[in-house]
């Protein structure tokens, strides 16, 4: 097996024992990006000589034994949102065409302090806010299952990267689904954990109450050893939870005897495509068979998820992204008269129309005359949405549904009608609003080949139990094909 | 369209928001924020009298630590990132005519 292959824990594993190096490693990822860098546009940055140095140190510190954990050697990328001290960073924006941060996220710290080396920034919707990672400032990122459909997004770079063997494993960032959809598209593994498991620090604010950055990998037991590593307590980031037991690779156990899995009738109704409702329910009879106890029940307010969740993002969007002003970095435009037209002109010229778009509406929504009607209102639904969870958790371990309506559509179809692009985050967005942990996995492809994605969703801080899930529908179903074996 | 959004109101948001739009520009952010906001509408359905605004879905207090300095001096790796910067200090325009 190459090391392009390979699954992160097994390519770990082959470093350890000396069948390879971390340089090796290394180098083997960057030819593989060579190669089809051209075609997929995965990242937005790759750092060849950065990760080569990374790699030497890391080669040597576990010869030295110094460094024994699952992940050492391991190389990896990391979605264009999350600061690293030293390498451009632009969120896929062109108001950051510039930014190099002076200090890196605590995730990708704690990455690092693993012995993970990195790669590269990966690209994405603008802001991360999109789901075809079309709206990046930077071209389009293409799905390696098939070039002309989109790789899913915002974090389209990371998932499309993991599929085309371009990096062992990814972090990406889920505030609506942009960790769950895209890994659905290409046919990866991606969790978006609860709410304050890993650190925001360093991960550029988009909607910091729905924001957390997660894994994208190749298979389960990958997932959850890269949020093993991801998760800790830091006092940087005020939302962040000391939680006590995060070795959630404890849970790759194959047995869901007795688990009680809640299938939502809210979740197959109308414009659910007909392939990937019968792949899913196919994936229910499989958990079914292995002894878990399936039933269907009415979630509830579905329909009220999306418009609160642009409420809420839209308004945080609006005030996180006041701080793009031309002043300490990025874009400053080149003609302005005083002050205030600096600002507007560096601003406009810097962000995309997306970006724009959900900076007016949350700049209106805030407004005063409107914050009740609107803000106020949506996080009241929010409690409602919540207390529809809390109830079906009281009665399941684990909701089990689709990621998407759809597999991924084909590039340039989605933009047009924004709309419609926000109706497809209607089974991961409640998710955010309610903190939840949730899990996407392949479980099938539609007839033009293209991946189908399984949602598992927990109560919070039950990731164990979803991984559990998880980690026994995987070995169920078996394999799954990666691109490269599939497309010519 | 039930939300009409007149040129006033997105000359307001404009101001708010920090942003300079095109004519074309205009009329396309008048009709998306009029759609937006008649979808959002949908949320008038659902009574929520009594229900309290929920900012934040764990009970989390302020978080406090003692007020001492961590970090080093980063003062020349943080400038470098400014547009124009002079003598240790962010370059602005004017402020005062």
């Amino acid at each position: 097996m190459t090391i392009t292959d390979m699954t992160a824990l097994q390519l770990a594993e082959a470093i350890r024992s000396g069948q390879t190096t971390a340089v090796e490693a290394a180098e083997a990822m960057l030819a593989s990006i060579e190669a089809k860098e051209k075609k997929y546009n995965c990242y937005v940055t790759v750092d060849a000589q950065g990760a080569l140095a990374q790699a030497k140190d890391v080669q040597a510190r576990i010869e030295a034994g110094e460094l024994t954990g699952a992940l050492a050697g391991v190389p990896v990328a990391i979605k264009d949102n999350m600061c690293t001290a030293g390498l451009l960073t632009t969120c896929s924006s062109r108001i950051l065409h510039n930014f190099v941060p002076a200090y890196t996220a605590e995730a990708v710290l704690n990455l690092q302090k693993a012995g993970a080396v990195i790669l590269g920034k990966t690209n994405m919707d603008e802001f991360a806010m999109g789901s075809t990672t079309e709206t990046s400032a930077y071209g389009v990122t293409r799905n390696p299952w098939n070039a002309e459909h989109v790789p899913g997004g915002s974090s389209g770079g990371s998932a499309a990267a993991v599929a085309a063997g371009e990096c062992s494993c990814a972090l990406g960032s889920d505030t609506g689904g942009s960790i769950r959809q895209p890994a659905s598209y290409c046919g990866t593994v991606g969790m978006k954990p609860t709410y304050g498991t890993v650190s925001r620090y360093g991960l550029i604010a988009y909607g910091s109450s729905l924001d957390q950055i997660g894994p994208l990998a190749r298979d389960v037991a990958d997932c959850a050893a890269l949020l093993t590593v991801i998760a800790s307590h830091d006092e940087k980031d005020s939302t962040s939870i000391a939680r006590e037991d995060t070795d959630f690779t404890a849970a790759l156990r194959d047995d869901v005897k007795g688990m009680r899995i809640g299938i939502p009738n809210d979740y197959f109704g109308d414009g659910l495509d007909g392939e990937v409702k019968d792949a899913v329910l196919a994936a229910a009879k499989a958990l079914e068979k292995k002894g878990a106890i399936v039933e269907h029940f009415d979630l509830s307010l579905v329909e009220y998820a999306i418009p609160a969740y642009y409420t809420i993002a839209a308004a945080e969007a609006s005030s996180n992204l006041e701080r793009f002003d031309g002043i300490k970095y990025g874009y400053r435009t080149k003609e302005y008269a005083g002050l205030h037209n600096m600002y507007k002109k560096s601003r406009s010229e810097g962000f995309g129309a997306e970006v724009k778009r959900r900076i007016m509406l949350g700049s209106f929504v805030l407004s005063s005359g409107y914050y009740d009607a609107y803000y106020l209102k949506a996080l009241r639904v929010k409690a409602l949405i919540k207390q529809a969870f809390d109830d079906a958790f009281a009665k399941y371990d684990v909701i089990l549904g689709p990621v998407a309506p759809t597999t991924a559509p084909r590039l340039g179809e989605s933009l047009a009608d924004p709309i419609k692009m926000y109706l497809g985050d209607i089974y991961t967005i409640a998710v955010n609003l309610a903190g939840l942990p949730a899990i996407s996995l392949p479980c099938g492809r539609d007839r033009k080949g293209l991946p189908i994605g399984l949602q598992l969703i927990g109560d919070c801080f039950q990731e164990k139990k979803l991984i559990q899930a998880a980690y026994t529908y995987e070995q169920a179903r078996g394999a799954f094909p990666t691109p490269a074996e599939e497309v010519a | 369209m039930a939300n009409i959004i007149s040129d006033e109101t997105i000359e307001y948001v404009g101001i708010l928001a920090k942003l300079e739009l095109s004519g074309e520009e205009r009329e396309q952010a008048k009709s998306d924020m009029g759609r937006m906001l008649d979808y959002i509408d949908k949320l008038g359905e659902l009574d929520t009298t009594g229900v309290e605004p929920m900012s934040h879905v764990f009970p989390v207090q302020n978080v406090f630590r003692e007020d001492v300095v961590t970090n080093g001096d980063e003062r020349e790796a943080l400038l470098a990132n400014a547009p124009e910067q002079k003598d240790g200090m962010f370059v602005v325009p004017k402020t005062f005519a």
